[in-house]
């Protein structure tokens, strides 16, 4: 399929662009980061399709219902206890296992709360979740002043999504997890087209819905808690890969969406990462190149609808 | 044959459903009618499991549908919602092929895609096969709902209002298709609706189940417990049902 040429091209110009010797050392270090950024793009666009099929909206992701904000409030207040040094002090590997592992029952705790009535009430929700999320960052603000500037320089840098630091143990558990994740959410495509059709329709054909919700939660709970605690929160990467999924196939069937917004996340962030190095010189943050281009996307989305 | 014993149900703290015992044969057109808010639409959901009884039993074919599961329940009875969504990029051949989804689970095989042909064959259907569902009138969508519906090759198929909003064509339309549905020799299913044009109640019903207020009106054989009379205790106003051209036209007086 043209995705995965899509893929394969952005791989070989993030390797091979401006390759010098020593060549082995450089690629070794390379695909080290490559795997890491493949990683994240794939389960952040195959979460986020999985996620608007269960709202039944095509705007919403996972970071707009507020689990960004969970994370930041979970890392200042993580530095708050602990202290600027104790929190560089962490022992990494079980630092980031008790991150993802708190992330996942929290964002599953949050889209319980949202989704307890299904999607049905799809205003409740959203205003639940910006609520929440409002709630949290202004928690975790509140926490960041208390703190001192090198404490809150710590937070900061916590704060954005970095693929500059990975540590390859924890990219070891990341990938495995995150194949087993992905691969469940493939499993589960037949029935989230079933899902599409609604709660009622969903179950006069015999689809038990509300354990399918609760399971299509979970593995996305479980995507994007990992993928955040491996490098940070990237807010609109999901939605960019998503819409572009939708936009290129023209299909409901997620046997191919999820795969195709798998592909197209990947391509993102490794070819972003590739022009962020090479052209930009490091002089910023990948996630904020990403989100530059997802925040218009985003805007041009709400803009251009007509429907709904 | 649908049994409803002693069934009550309430929706925040107020009864919906009142104490409804009654039976509909296993053949024919059964029509659910009585005034808005008499609790139509929850009776059907409630005997299609959507809803869970606060007591009292649901028995269709000989199995509880509050004690089975959802694939079980889905072999023995489809159901056309109000405000059927659907969703974008969906054409109608697929949507009337999730119809085989409690068949195959997500595994089609030919036989499901022969049969999802014939359907669409069947409710002339098939040039707009490739449609997406979002684009068709109103009329042409609730006639591909109704292929989905069945599809699913159910004894039952229950319709909540299916010919809400629809023209005189496209009622007209439904009404034809459900009532060959209805007396297939080969193929019989139980149609049951929710209908609020009495008209057409009495024209095409062969059985009638009135609720008001929750309450069981009357049910049994529309010919014989279908009177002006009763008809208009139902709708607390004055409604007589006179015979126009050999067909009975139900007016207000």
């Amino acid at each position: 399929m043209a995705l995965g040429g899509l893929l394969v091209l952005a791989v070989a110009l993030f390797l091979l662009w401006g390759l010098r010797a020593p060549v082995a050392f450089i690629l070794s270090l390379r695909s080290e980061k490559l795997a890491a950024l493949v990683l994240v793009g794939a389960a952040t666009g195959a979460a986020t399709v999985i996620f608007q099929t269960i709202a039944a909206n095509r705007l919403l992701t996972p970071g707009i219902v507020g689990f960004d904000a969970l994370f930041i409030f979970i890392q200042t207040t993580l530095v708050m206890i602990l202290g600027g040094v104790g929190y560089a002090d962490l022992p990494e590997t079980p630092k980031f296992l008790a991150e993802a592992a708190g992330l996942t029952a929290a964002a599953m705790a949050l889209f319980g709360v949202l989704f307890r009535k299904g999607a049905e009430d799809v205003i409740r929700m959203i205003l639940t979740g910006v609520i929440l999320g409002a709630l949290l960052r202004g928690l975790a603000e509140f926490v960041q002043r208390l703190l001192d500037p090198s404490e809150f320089a710590v937070v900061q840098q916590a704060s954005i999504a970095s693929f500059n630091s990975v540590d390859e143990g924890q990219l070891g558990i990341a990938a495995v997890v995150l194949v087993l994740a992905l691969l469940a959410a493939w499993r589960l495509a037949p029935a989230l087209d079933v899902a599409g059709l609604g709660r009622a329709k969903a179950r006069t054909l015999g689809l038990p819905h509300d354990r399918l919700v609760l399971a299509a939660l979970g593995i996305v709970a479980l995507l994007v808690s990992v993928s955040t605690a491996l490098v940070g929160p990237i807010t609109f990467l999901g939605l960019l890969a998503a819409s572009l999924a939708h936009a290129a196939l023209r299909d409901f069937r997620h046997t191919v969406l999820i795969p195709a917004a798998a592909l197209i996340g990947a391509s993102i962030l490794v070819a972003g990462q590739a022009v962020f190095e090479r052209v930009l010189g490091l002089q910023s943050a990948l996630a904020i190149v990403v989100e530059f281009a997802g925040g218009l996307l985003f805007l041009a989305l709400v803009l251009a609808r007509r429907r709904t | 044959m649908i049994e409803v014993e002693n069934l009550t149900l309430a929706r925040g703290g107020a009864a919906v459903l009142r104490d409804l015992t009654f039976r509909i044969p296993a053949r024919g057109i059964t029509a659910v009618i009585g005034p808005n808010g008499a609790g139509k639409s929850t009776l059907l959901h409630t005997l299609a499991g959507l809803m869970r009884p606060d007591a009292g039993s649901v028995t269709i074919a000989g199995t509880d549908i509050h004690r089975a599961r959802e694939d079980e329940r889905a072999l023995i009875l489809s159901l056309l919602t109000q405000s059927a969504g659907t969703v974008p990029r969906l054409n109608v051949r697929d949507l009337v092929g999730f119809g085989r989804w409690p068949h195959h689970r997500g595994r089609p095989t030919q036989a499901d895609a022969r049969l999802t042909d014939e359907v669409l064959e069947r409710f002339d259907l098939t040039d707009l096969g490739g449609r997406e569902v979002e684009e068709l009138s109103g009329g042409q969508k609730q006639r591909a709902f109704l292929a989905m519906a069945y599809a699913q090759a159910t004894p039952w198929m229950l319709l909540d209002e299916p010919l809400a909003a629809l023209d005189p064509k496209y009622t007209r339309d439904i009404m034809e298709r459900l009532r060959a549905i209805a007396s297939d020799p080969d193929d019989p299913r139980g149609v049951v609706l929710v209908l609020h044009d009495l008209s057409i109640a009495a024209d095409h019903a062969d059985w009638c189940v009135a609720l008001k207020d929750g309450r069981l009106h009357c049910a049994g054989p529309w010919r014989d417990s279908m009177t002006s009379d009763r008809l208009s205790a139902l709708y607390d106003t004055p409604l007589r049902m006179v015979s126009v051209e050999g067909r009975t036209v139900v007016m207000d007086t």
